[in-house]
């Protein structure tokens, strides 16, 4: 094929170039894209942990690290963290993910949509709303409760500024990873399975323990890795939370390295552990699921009869909107409230109204106008160079048309076990040096962001080309035209939903990302996570609570513009027989 | 009389050698020669600055203030936008040996609250030679580097402060001592020596004078840890504490201005006071609206506006304290030493994390 067309070039007008089959230079330029992207922050990462500064082998980083009390306190406090984060974080999201999946809940769509407005806040934000809400003594929540109890001014019911509080607003927003990948779980589950044991006789309880526990365990366990995993390596709530409390933990003591003087070599020894650990983690959930999933095989079934709850319908909804007054209404009525007050945690009335932040955000403060155009120039262009690198690999690896094609896969999704902090170490370390001098550009956060989001983008490109069937392709393959050829007339625009589903969902997180940014901005290329980081360090939360709303407004506003593009052959329906 | 004679064939030299510039030199960025020499605002200088149109003003002055600052500046040089990149004095003097090391040149002038920043950078030859013209004539020999690289651009203190609804006068601490009572235990608020350059010239005062005990002690007291040297005064102001330890005085005259329930105690043992020095930088990628901006800040006009808007000291012989806020002179006042804290400054920081723990 590839012989024949690189023939028929030859003779052709140059008109026919395209004829090439270009996929093999492709996949080797993707897969030495990703090699660079992956390796080189890793590599410079083990070096400067395992190097002294002339270069010899030393273990002393690590041998102060694991004797200093500096270095062990965050490690105890942050695998504290984790794990409770693991733990808790099933117990609210596995509930809720059944009622919406599979009971006859009213309003399921919209705790759906409030699940997925808890997913798109960034999490510093939510810790940041969670001051105003639950400091121990300015906080509103604490506030009230001395109003209704008349309690002392010295009593508080909530202090955010302590280890459970930092577990509690991670929990608020990371539970969402585990309640989409269970109720996607309990949405697979076929219907007739739950209705065979239902007709054998067994009781709801019994269907529940012997058949929808049992199927539904392997995503609740990947949930719960993925939970630890976040709340190992996440930066924000706890440098916001933690530090008033006096305790570091892992991320934020690898982000105090960095201060004056610098220490690389130690910030490189305690990012590998992190490294090192989920790297196992994930490994584990591999083999977890590996194990324990059920491939539903062939045939298409009837979707999942939902179980009537009764009475408890409304229970279980009032249940749910309670859960999500933690991540989602209390944070931004308090943001909503500090950005038209003058002291952020009194209760804004009509009379004491003040648009005073609103004004200082943008007409006075004059990081604003440049950091949005960084952060959102940031956001397009990961999102777009990210899907188009995510949809090359996954083309390349579901079509299986070039050899190699797993490696790809697995660089692709490599980069899931670096936490965005030791990224940004990593990156910082290889690109400040020549020949590649990135460090003060938006290359290197451009860099950063694909890096962190090629692994997600990839994996839902992947699910979105399996439901494409490939006989579609080869019809056009047929009929003469050549891969890219039909890629572009046949395969792209069935994926418009998916492909369009990774941009957002890249924007959204590049938008939100904290962890590499903090390490990698400078101050031409600050971004608005690290502005809204700087605020809170000098205490000016009412400049913070006006951008933080503008900041999820914009990104609704491009979300919503990046679901009405309009595309080629955008209605075609596939009737999928599998 | 001298000195006025002086200065103007000095203001000549200077005009013509900026004509010289534009004129002969246009590949010349400096409209400034005769190192040494007060650097006045001349028309050639701000005309030469226009043209760059932009300065990048690193601070750790409290926002409001700076960008206040930044749109007087606009207002009176329209074309030139100031950008303001504020955060802790610490955090930026970190963050330009970190862009210096990396040639990235982005910084064109310079304000921090820890005058040993400046040790450094003059010393490592990250400094221009800029005295302005009212340095040169109204500030004090203790108040700028003789070499004219750097001057005070603002003094300040870092006293005690208490939210007058959560804590009555009477019952108020009177000295550092009074801290350590056990009813402070988790109602104390203070800022940090690693961020900010207030605070790490502070506890440099502090500890020489009351001894690293002192720490030691205050950190069983669970003291409540923010960064900036802005933040306890805000933090007070929410109630979120009742007393903070350490912190900037001047955001604290603005708060009471506009009716805050915020007091200041000077504490019995002295008040640790802090000079912010300001400088150009050698490799200001605007040079003239550095050398403008810079020159600009230190006339009466700008110091007296961070007096009355800024609730800042100035070492400006012909500007005016503000009536109603106590006069330095009248306040005892524990002595900086920069050269000191130059040395020190790890040691400070190495100390303080073992007693606070972050």
């Amino acid at each position: 094929m590839t012989d024949v067309s690189i023939a028929a070039s030859d003779t052709l007008p140059p008109r026919r170039r395209h004829g090439i089959d270009l996929s093999q230079p492709i996949m080797l330029a993707a897969a030495a894209l990703l090699v660079v992207l992956i390796v080189l922050p890793i590599a410079w990462i083990v070096a400067y942990a395992f190097l002294d500064k002339s270069g010899a082998l030393t273990l002393g980083n690590f041998a102060k690290l694991f004797t200093d009390p500096s270095f062990l306190d965050p490690l105890i406090a942050t695998a504290t963290i984790a794990t409770s984060v693991g733990c808790l974080c099933c117990l609210i999201a596995a509930p809720m993910g059944w009622l919406v999946a599979r009971s006859d809940m009213p309003a399921r769509n919209l705790v759906r949509t409030l699940v997925m407005a808890s997913f798109v806040t960034p999490p510093f934000l939510g810790a940041i709303a969670w001051e105003l809400l639950a400091a121990p003594n300015s906080g509103l929540l604490n506030q009230a409760w001395r109003g209704l109890t008349g309690a002392s001014a010295d009593e508080h019911i909530f202090n955010i500024y302590s280890l459970g509080g930092v577990v509690f607003v991670i929990t608020c927003y990371t539970f969402p990873y585990v309640f989409v990948l269970v109720a996607n779980a309990l949405d697979r589950i076929p219907g007739e399975l739950e209705d065979a044991s239902a007709m054998l006789g067994a009781t709801s309880a019994t269907t529940a323990r012997r058949i929808t526990i049992p199927m539904v365990l392997p995503a609740i366990i990947a949930g719960a890795l993925i939970a630890f995993l976040q709340a190992l390596n996440l930066f924000g709530s706890p440098a916001i939370l933690a530090i008033p409390a006096g305790f570091h933990t892992l991320t934020t003591k690898i982000w105090s390295l960095f201060q004056f003087p610098p220490k690389p070599e130690l910030a490189a020894a305690a990012a590998l552990p992190l490294l090192v650990l989920t790297v196992v983690l994930l490994r584990a959930q591999k083999a977890v699921l590996g194990r324990r999933s059920y491939a539903v095989v062939g045939g298409k079934y009837g979707a999942p009869r939902p179980v009537p709850l009764g009475a408890f319908r409304w229970v279980a909804l009032a249940g749910c909107l309670f859960m999500l007054l933690m991540p989602v209404f209390l944070p931004y009525a308090a943001l909503l409230n500090a950005a038209f007050s003058k002291i952020p945690t009194r209760l804004v009335t009509w009379d004491t109204l003040s648009w005073q932040n609103v004004y200082f955000t943008f007409f006075e403060l004059s990081q604003t106008g440049h950091v949005l155009k960084n952060t959102f120039l940031l956001g397009a262009l990961s999102a777009t160079l990210g899907t188009l690198l995510a949809l090359i690999i996954a083309y390349l690896v579901a079509r299986q048309s070039v050899r190699g094609h797993k490696i790809l896969g697995f660089l692709a999704t490599a980069p899931i076990a670096m936490p965005g902090i030791v990224l940004g170490v990593g990156l910082f370390l290889a690109y400040t040096r020549p020949p590649l001098v990135l460090y003060g550009t938006l290359w290197i956060l451009l860099i950063a962001y694909i890096t962190i989001e090629l692994p997600a983008a990839y994996q839902q490109l992947q699910s979105a080309f399996h439901a494409v069937h490939p006989e579609l392709e080869e019809a056009s393959r047929i009929l003469g035209a050549t891969r890219l050829r039909s890629l572009r007339d046949i395969t792209a625009p069935l994926l418009r939903t998916g492909v369009i589903a990774t941009w957002c969902f890249i924007f959204v997180a590049v938008v939100r990302e904290l962890s590499a940014a903090v390490i990698l901005f400078t101050s031409d290329t600050k971004v608005l996570s690290v502005l809204i980081f700087d605020l809170k360090e000098s205490g000016d939360l009412g400049a913070i609570a006006v951008l933080g709303l503008s900041m999820l407004a914009l990104t609704t506003i491009v979300i919503a513009l990046a679901n009405s593009i309009p595309g080629r052959g955008g209605d075609i329906r596939l009737r999928e027989n599998g | 009389m001298t000195t006025c004679t002086r200065l103007t064939r000095r203001q000549i030299l200077l005009r013509s050698a900026a004509a010289a510039g534009t004129t002969f030199l246009p590949w010349k960025t400096s409209a400034h020669a005769a190192p040494g020499a007060p650097v006045v605002i001349t028309p050639e200088l701000i005309e030469a600055a226009k043209k760059e149109g932009r300065v990048n003003y690193y601070t750790s002055v409290e926002i409001n203030l700076a960008e206040k600052l930044g749109k007087a500046f606009e207002a009176k040089f329209p074309g030139i936008s100031v950008k303001v990149e504020r955060t802790g004095a610490e955090r930026n003097f970190q963050r330009i040996g970190q862009e210096y090391a990396s040639k990235i040149y982005a910084c064109d002038t310079v304000n921090s609250s820890d005058a040993a920043h400046f040790i450094v950078w003059k010393r490592d030859g990250l400094l221009e030679t800029c005295e302005p013209e009212d340095v040169a004539k109204h500030y004090a020999a203790e108040y700028k580097d003789p070499d004219g690289t750097y001057a005070a651009w603002r003094v300040f203190l870092s006293p005690i402060a208490y939210n007058t609804r959560l804590v009555k006068p009477e019952d108020a601490p009177k000295s550092y001592k009074d801290l350590l009572d056990p009813k402070w235990v988790g109602k104390l608020v203070k800022a940090h020596p690693g961020y900010s350059g207030t605070i790490m010239t502070s506890t440099h005062q502090m500890s020489r004078d009351l001894g690293w005990e002192y720490f030691e002690k205050l950190a069983k007291q669970k003291v409540m840890q923010v960064q900036s040297a802005a933040d306890p005064a805000k933090k007070l102001v929410l109630g979120e504490r009742a007393v903070m330890v350490d912190g900037a005085d001047y955001g604290i005259f603005l708060m009471q201005d506009k009716g805050d329930p915020i007091a200041i105690v000077y504490p019995e043992e002295g008040t640790p006071l802090i000079t912010g020095p300001s400088a150009v930088l050698k490799k200001a990628p605007h040079p003239n609206a550095a050398k403008l901006f810079h020159c600009w800040s230190f006339t009466a006009e700008a110091q007296q506006l961070s007096i009355d808007v800024g609730g800042l000291r100035s070492a400006h012989a012909l500007v005016k304290e503000r009536p109603g806020r106590k006069p330095l002179s009248e306040i005892k006042t524990m002595k900086e030493n920069a050269a000191e804290v130059e040395k020190m400054a790890d040691d400070i920081k190495a100390r303080y994390a073992s007693y606070f723990k972050v």
